[in-house]
């Protein structure tokens, strides 16, 4: 029970395990003859995206109907009013429409938690994407998916301990990564990061994983799943690496690479994907790739996270 | 003749496999027994902590079906109501019937059990609990707290 989801960061693996079992159950329940539920009936959510996101907010539509909340969509892209400002106006306003739950994506890190924490509403809130910080659901459909695979239907109750996950590409700007390094590592999976020395965070050394800047190395190691990470050109305003050619040659995940794994090494993506960049369109279109999967996981997982929000007791 | 039985919390499921295999040795053909999960269908979820669901596995059709309920205690009567709404979701049987081992009173729905196996008047101050040997390795029923 919790009053917000804003980070993966200091979850247990209880509470990681137990969100997943219960995304199960949710994912279970839609493939009953009748998939609404009637969970949040009366209660209404806002997802409000200041950034542009269609799988996310459709994601989260789709959870929070299928728990009978009723759901209002708030694009705030392109306002010209200072973020602080925006986002005080914006959520007093649905605290004043009665908003009981609120979906976030915003492009400041640390927006989600200024909403909970600002006393500007009452309402549950849920980090869908701050800035570079933190996609803490992605990372819980991530973490579902591979667990999912790897266990099938003997899924509940356990954790990932034991995996090993690599996690490639644009480390610098990723809340994915971010979300996953807290969570993966706190269901017992290790955690290692691949980028160019220019796409990998300065101050990792807190962190609980390893770094490297070789792929290659990282894919002879034999990894039970490889996350490849999408390169966000939109959060970049300087050159990175010097030509795309360049980056899919040494840190894209090609046919020849992925032909490399182990047969039951996991190929995941967080979509949307650059096909020929950071992936080639053939390794994501393989047995081995769980990218639709993911999205299709998305759904039970952030059912859970909304059950898990907006029921229960709220703190005054 | 009922061809399917579920249950609501886990010694419910203990006891609908026990009925289950009672009335496949009657009958002389499989009743199929399955788990009803019920916690996404209650009326209470807003005012106490927020409860973690259970795998809920119906082994049949139940459109047409004779579907009995069962459960360990019957009390306040929403927790048949919220299992009376989620079977809804898997079909329209034929007919529900509800079969507790205990009723101990103290409705607040109307809701009434088919088959009970002891009627036991109780104090809501009082605490009744119903313990299983495949649960709990003994078969009781105690009754605890003050009687008023």
């Amino acid at each position: 029970m919790s009053d917000h989801l804003l980070s993966t960061r200091g979850f247990t693996r209880d509470r990681a395990v137990t969100l997943l079992d219960v995304a199960e159950d949710m994912a279970d329940t839609q493939r009953r003859q009748v998939k609404k539920l009637p969970t949040l009936r009366g209660t209404t959510i806002v997802n409000l995206f200041f950034e542009d996101s269609t799988r996310t907010r459709i994601s989260f539509e789709a959870a929070a109907q299928r728990l009978s909340a009723d759901v209002i969509t708030f694009s705030a892209k392109g306002s010209s009013v200072s973020k602080g400002e925006s986002l005080q106006d914006t959520a007093q306003t649905l605290q004043a429409m009665g908003a009981d739950g609120i979906v976030i994506r915003h492009p400041s890190s640390g927006a989600a938690h200024t909403l909970a924490t600002s006393g500007w509403t009452r309402a549950g809130v849920v980090n869908a994407g701050d800035g570079t910080h933190e996609h803490p659901t992605q990372a819980l459909l991530d973490a579902f998916t591979i667990r999912k695979r790897r266990h099938g239907d003997d899924s509940r109750g356990r954790d990932l301990a034991g995996l090993r996950v690599v996690i490639v590409g644009d480390i610098l700007h990723s809340r994915v990564a971010r979300s996953n390094i807290w969570l993966l590592t706190a269901l017992g999976a290790s955690v290692h990061l691949v980028a160019p020395p220019t796409l990998l965070p300065t101050h990792t050394e807190g962190w609980p994983v390893t770094t490297g800047i070789d792929l290659d190395a990282a894919i002879d190691d034999g990894p039970d799943a490889v996350m490849m990470l999408r390169v966000q050109r939109e959060r970049m305003t300087e050159a990175f690496f010097p030509t795309a050619k360049e980056y899919a040659s040494l840190y894209g995940l090609s046919v020849a690479r992925a032909d490399r794994l182990p047969g039951s090494s996991l190929v995941m993506h967080p979509g949307p994907m650059n096909r020929g960049l950071e992936i080639a369109g053939a390794v994501a279109d393989s047995p081995r790739s769980t990218v639709l999967e993911q999205v299709q996981n998305g759904i039970g997982v952030r059912m859970a996270v909304l059950y898990d929000v907006m029921t229960g007791e709220r703190a005054a | 003749m009922p061809n399917g039985s579920s249950c609501s919390a886990s010694r419910g499921t203990v006891l609908a496999q026990r009925l289950a295999a009672q009335m496949t040795r009657i009958a002389g053909r499989e009743i199929p027994a399955g788990v009803l999960d019920t916690t996404l269908y209650r009326d209470d979820l807003a005012g106490q902590p927020t409860r973690a669901t259970r795998r809920t596995e119906i082994p049949v059709d139940l459109d047409g079906a004779t579907v009995v309920l069962v459960d360990d205690v019957l009390y306040s009567g929403r927790t048949v109501r919220a299992a009376l709404d989620a079977l809804t979701a898997f079909g329209r049987p034929a007919v529900v019937r509800l079969a507790v081992l205990v009723d101990r009173g103290h409705r607040e729905l109307p809701i009434r059990p088919d088959a009970v196996g002891r009627n036991l008047p109780s104090a809501k101050t009082e605490r009744v609990r119903v313990t299983l040997t495949e649960v709990d390795g003994a078969d009781a029923v105690t009754i605890e707290g003050e009687p008023r």
